[in-house]
């Protein structure tokens, strides 16, 4: 890791950020930080601010507004000495199409200077046998991966990895899960932009969702899900749920033809399914548990309003 | 290695590993040398064409290369956002320009290298040539095409950018005095030919090596002007992304 240890236990360190574009405002005072050894994920659908902000971090851009400190420098302003201790990942691109791969890969180890052999960090991203192929020969999956190894050779202190699991297969993602989070627990401070929300779940420690240009969440994923337990089941479609939700003390919406919901631990599951038996009315698929991310996600954008009508 | 050793070693491998940066750096050149050398079909007025010539192959080999090459790979490197990922590594803006200067002074070594033994061993014995004279002017030459080179790439997208620099390669080449006289140009032409970087830097070659210029300090004074010009306006025209 780097020989100058960072100040702030906070790695990122985002403070009433502002990004306008002309008359747009794709970032509206955002405030977030990323620690050391952590994977956060910023998560949102398009157009929320999470390019927007990565690139402020990563000093392409300047803030219009706010103030940002990534190993306790001002990014836009050190942009050169910051890149000796990031690793980036951009959205797309970053390498010529005609390039070839072991090229790129010798190349990003030479301009780090950190002692990382091409060789090694293409098989750690399985691409040894792509060695000599070009770029543009590579599938989605594979530029992905190379784009990953490169980011890598920085033997990075804080990665910033826009969108790194996007158009890749399945062993590829396994492989860009455990890659990440070998960087984190050897200290690197990772954050990660998505808007696959199973990725963000399966991946992250810390988890800032956006929502037009907004943080409208941000802590773990415990912290996310906890408060929000809940009992979905399924019934007849005349059950009335509003008595039962007066017996329960709890509100029972009705989520689709026969499925209902109640916003509560699994410790009411027997008054719930009593009250049924009691009223003759039948019970199935009865789950109780927390919400998954996505319902957090879904709940906390308001794009969920639709399918909870 | 330092991170400007580094990008150094890249670009000068990847200019020369790529065969259509070769084919007009070297091939194109060293072509038009040998061809309009041994088939006299140029007004060249001089008793042997390859005295005309010579000069000027060598100022079109420096146009290739800072011009043309240059160019066309910075273009494409901007469009593909190499030098938006290059941005944040230990390199710098600064060092990846002096990456790009070094690259294109090793292509140019190259060229010399091959292009002046072949104008030898056509017959070019250039009298009394101010070697020391051609070096800086091929030094001046440089700043201005590069100038002129990363001017369009850092505004043009890609293949626009490779149409364009392809197509004031082709005019420079025809109309810039470097293998048809001044005298040979239509009046009009031939004013405006007098004036552009090409005709300047073939004129200013021709006085150096073979004391054969048409008016060589006019040249030299539009040689330096668009050395500084040329950068100046790439400064100001040029997006990283």
């Amino acid at each position: 890791m780097g020989a100058v240890p960072a100040t702030d236990a906070d790695f990122v360190r985002v403070e009433g950020l502002v990004v306008r574009y002309g008359e747009l405002v794709a970032v509206d005072d955002v405030s977030f930080s990323a620690a050391s050894g952590e994977v956060t994920a910023v998560l949102g659908p398009n157009g929320a601010g999470k390019t927007s902000t990565i690139e402020v971090c990563e000093g392409y851009r300047a803030a219009s507004a706010g103030r940002v400190s990534v190993l306790g420098m001002d990014p836009a302003h050190e942009q050169t000495a910051l890149g000796a201790r990031m690793g980036v990942m951009l959205q797309e691109g970053g390498v010529s199409p005609s390039a070839r791969v072991s090229d790129v890969a010798r190349q990003y180890c030479d301009l780090y200077g950190k002692g990382v052999e091409p060789a090694e960090l293409l098989e750690l991203v399985g691409l040894t046998d792509r060695a000599r192929s070009a770029y543009r020969r590579l599938s989605g999956g594979e530029k992905q991966r190379l784009s990953l190894a490169l980011a890598l050779a920085a033997r990075p202190d804080v990665a910033f990895l826009d969108e790194p699991t996007s158009g890749v297969d399945v062993t590829g993602r396994q492989m860009i899960r455990t890659i990440v989070r070998g960087l984190a627990s050897n200290g690197c401070a990772v954050v990660l932009a998505t808007h696959e929300l199973d990725e963000a779940e399966k991946i992250a420690d810390h988890v800032v969702i956006f929502d037009h240009g907004r943080v409208v969440a941000d802590g773990s994923l415990d912290a996310l899900r906890r408060g929000h337990d809940e009992i979905r089941f399924r019934s007849s479609p005349m059950l009335d749920h509003t008595a039962l939700g007066v017996a329960l003390g709890l509100e029972v919406r009705r989520i689709g033809d026969d499925e209902y919901v109640v916003a509560s631990d699994a410790s009411r599951v027997a008054a719930l399914t009593g009250w049924l038996a009691e009223h003759d009315e039948p019970v199935n698929d009865i789950r109780a548990g927390q919400q998954r991310l996505e319902d957090v996600f879904l709940r906390l954008t308001g794009n969920g309003q639709g399918a909870q009508a | 290695m330092t991170p400007l050793r580094a990008q150094l070693r890249h670009e000068v491998s990847t200019t020369l590993r790529n065969s259509e940066q070769l084919l007009l750096t070297l091939i194109i050149p060293v072509m038009l040398l040998v061809f309009f050398s041994l088939v006299d079909v140029l007004p060249t007025e001089t008793k042997d064409p390859v005295d005309f010539l010579a000069p000027g192959i060598l100022g079109l080999a420096v146009m290739s290369a800072a011009m043309v090459s240059l160019g066309i790979g910075t273009g494409f490197e901007r469009t593909y956002k190499v030098l938006k990922r290059l941005g944040a590594t230990p390199l710098g803006r600064g060092r990846l320009i002096a990456a790009k200067i070094g690259s294109v002074i090793a292509v140019e070594l190259v060229q010399f290298a091959v292009l002046i033994p072949v104008a030898y061993a056509l017959g070019w014995r250039p009298s009394a040539p101010d070697w020391l004279g051609a070096v800086a002017a091929v030094i001046v030459g440089t700043i201005a095409f590069a100038g002129i080179g990363l001017s369009l790439a850092g505004r043009l997208r890609g293949e626009i950018n490779l149409a364009a620099q392809n197509g004031l390669y082709l005019v420079l080449l025809l109309l810039g005095g470097m293998v048809i006289p001044f005298a040979k140009l239509p009046g009009p032409i031939s004013a405006v030919a007098k004036a552009l970087p090409s005709g300047a830097l073939a004129d200013v070659l021709r006085e150096t090596l073979a004391h054969g210029g048409v008016r060589p300090g006019t040249s030299w004074a539009i040689l330096i002007a668009w050395a500084v010009a040329a950068p100046a306006a790439a400064t100001r025209l040029f997006r990283w992304e």
